[in-house]
């Protein structure tokens, strides 16, 4: 790519080491390191206030923090903070526009504003209307765009000045799902053209749709990390909750299931086993308890949700809390 | 081709230069494209005028000059103090909307956030004067001196308006919230202007509130105003009113500056 041109570091498109953040008692970020390769998609996946938006605010200079330190394409964020906002392209979580200037307009002042000349911040504003949809709306004010519409323009004005590193905070929270796809087809696109890109979600299936590389955080804190097809084969098995009348049962219940191969967990009455092989395992799990233990009062059957994630991940300390 | 800023890339100064500009000229076309805010800047300080001279101007009486030569110059320094608080709105407006977020990221001049914020509104107190000085005059306003004089004062009125806007500025970057900028911006104005001897003068108000009121920067700079337009000597009252401007402008941008900078702490 040339915009990679003459940058001689690591094959590391960004990294955070230790980032440390807290706003008054509050801490955000508690040790935080990550890092992505050029061209990896990363995603940080996450709760409310589990540090998503500190993280990406540190990395794209718009926030200092307290501890740790944090590169991209080998330059300091707080250090180089000048050179970095070269690099790199920022849409948060709101869509930044103006909503009294026209979508042409915000893109002409974000442009120059980016160090593009007149000229070519116009050129690459009609362009990147073009690309996204909005050609047609393109001298209309903003405030008659849509959610979609405005999203599109905040995410063409990330990318003016072509940034190699591009950092998206939650770009779909409260889209609607053809506007949600079309934006995932657009960081896939950046993505194949060599764009590193950041970016931050609540939706596990998001995660799973976009990203190279997970970080799962919980509380400033990583939950755990890997690739979607890691993360799905540890933590995406359905759960089937069976439900008992004695704790007797249960406990009969919980030693034929174990002894047949399964891994049942139990609490008081109550007996969860997991299968990745999706809910048509449950003939077998009932067929396990068959003659061994009573029939459980109630079963119910669970598909994988960003909580379990959490609640694996998470467990110990604050399982008790979360049960 | 390179992303890099090569050996042709403008100076430091010019960016700051021409990044204030173009976020003055955002700010100009967002003031233009809402009615009620342009309403409330321009069409109000024309109501005031008219109200004081023909409402309620019959009743005030005023030692020397025509009610309407000495209420000018006290509109004037009305108008560009409550105008100051649009720079918190502003700002605070673009604080919650997340634009102050996307502009720390862009590779912008820093001061061009608050340069281009003051700036516009700089234009637009420019913009406010002129017209109220054309209503001023259909509506017998006039000055002995001319209008050298009467340039002089707005002048003066300009530069007073301008430092007060760094002030409102570093008010906006505190509140994410323009209905709470205006709330915090407007009892502040209310007492320098109404304790001011703008409309009145503070010879008809209590020994406390006389002192007071004839000690703070919106009174300096009515009367710097009316030396210059109705005469005598005006040198003095001149002086204070350029040292408060200049004193304020200077720890006003201080404070908003350093707000700025501290945003990303």
């Amino acid at each position: 790519m040339p915009a990679r041109e003459g940058w001689m570091m690591s094959d590391i498109a960004l990294e955070a080491d230790g980032l440390a953040k807290s706003f008054g008692d509050v801490v955000a970020l508690d040790g935080l390191s990550f890092a992505a390769s050029p061209g990896a998609v990363l995603g940080l996946l996450g709760p409310n206030g589990s540090g998503k938006t500190t993280s990406v605010s540190i990395l794209s200079t718009a926030l200092r923090p307290d501890g740790g330190r944090a590169t991209v394409r080998g330059l300091d964020v707080v250090r180089d903070a000048a050179q970095v906002r070269r690099v790199i392209g920022f849409a948060g979580q709101f869509a930044a526009v103006d909503a009294n200037l026209t979508g042409r307009e915000n893109l002409a002042l974000i442009g120059r504003l980016s160090r593009l000349g007149r000229a070519q911040a116009r050129a690459r504003a009609t362009e990147l209307l073009d690309g996204f949809g909005l050609g047609e709306a393109a001298d209309r004010l903003v405030r008659t765009y849509s959610g979609g519409m405005r999203r599109r323009l905040d995410l063409a004005a990330a990318l003016l000045h072509r940034p190699p590193v591009l950092f998206l905070d939650e770009p779909t929270t409260g889209l609607d799902l053809e506007s949600r796809r079309g934006l995932w087809e657009a960081v896939r696109e950046l993505s194949r053209s060599g764009t590193t890109v950041l970016l931050t979600t609540q939706y596990l299936e998001e995660a799973d749709a976009l990203a190279d590389e997970i970080v799962i955080l919980a509380g400033g804190r990583i939950a755990g990390t890997g690739t979607p097809a890691q993360l799905k084969a540890k933590f995406g098995a359905v759960v089937f909750a069976l439900g008992f009348s004695r704790e007797a049962a249960a406990q009969d219940a919980q030693a034929a299931l174990a002894s047949a191969g399964h891994e049942p967990s139990r609490a008081g009455l109550r007996l969860e086993v997991r299968s990745a092989a999706g809910s048509g395992a449950l003939a077998g799990v009932l067929r396990a308890l068959d003659g061994r233990a009573p029939d459980p009062v109630s079963v119910a059957v669970r598909e994988p949700t960003l909580d379990d994630v959490f609640l694996s991940l998470t467990a110990g300390g604050r399982a008790g809390s979360a049960a | 081709m390179s992303e890099r800023a090569g050996a042709a890339a403008p100076g430091r100064g010019f960016t700051a230069f021409s990044d204030t500009l173009d976020v003055a000229w955002r700010n100009l076309l967002t003031l233009v494209r809402t009615p009620q805010a342009l309403v409330f800047a321009v069409i109000q300080p024309v109501i005031f005028v008219l109200l004081f001279r023909y409402a309620f101007g019959g009743a005030i009486r005023v030692p020397g000059p025509d009610y309407v030569d000495f209420l000018m110059p006290g509109i004037f320094a009305q108008t560009v103090a409550f105008g100051a608080i649009a720079t918190a709105v502003g700002l605070s407006a673009d604080l919650r909307t997340g634009l102050l977020v996307r502009f720390r990221t862009l590779p912008m001049a820093r001061i061009a956030v608050l340069g281009g914020r003051t700036v516009a509104d700089l234009a637009r107190n420019l913009l406010v004067i002129t017209v109220m000085t054309g209503i001023g005059f259909a509506a017998g306003f006039r000055s002995p001196h001319g209008a050298g004089a009467v340039l002089a004062a707005l002048g003066l009125v300009v530069a007073f308006g301008y430092a007060l806007s760094w002030g409102f500025a570093a008010l906006g970057l505190r509140v994410s919230d323009p209905e709470a900028a205006q709330a915090a911006g407007v009892p502040v104005v209310f007492v320098l202007v109404f304790t001011s001897a703008a409309f009145v003068p503070s010879t008809s108000m209590p020994g406390w509130l006389q002192a007071f009121g004839t000690h703070q920067p919106v009174n300096a700079l009515v009367s710097a105003e009316r030396a210059l337009i109705l005469g005598g000597p005006a040198a003095h009252d001149v002086l204070i009113s350029l040292a408060w401007s200049a004193g304020l402008l200077l720890v006003f941008t201080l404070v908003a500056t350093r707000s700025y900078a501290r945003m990303g702490r």
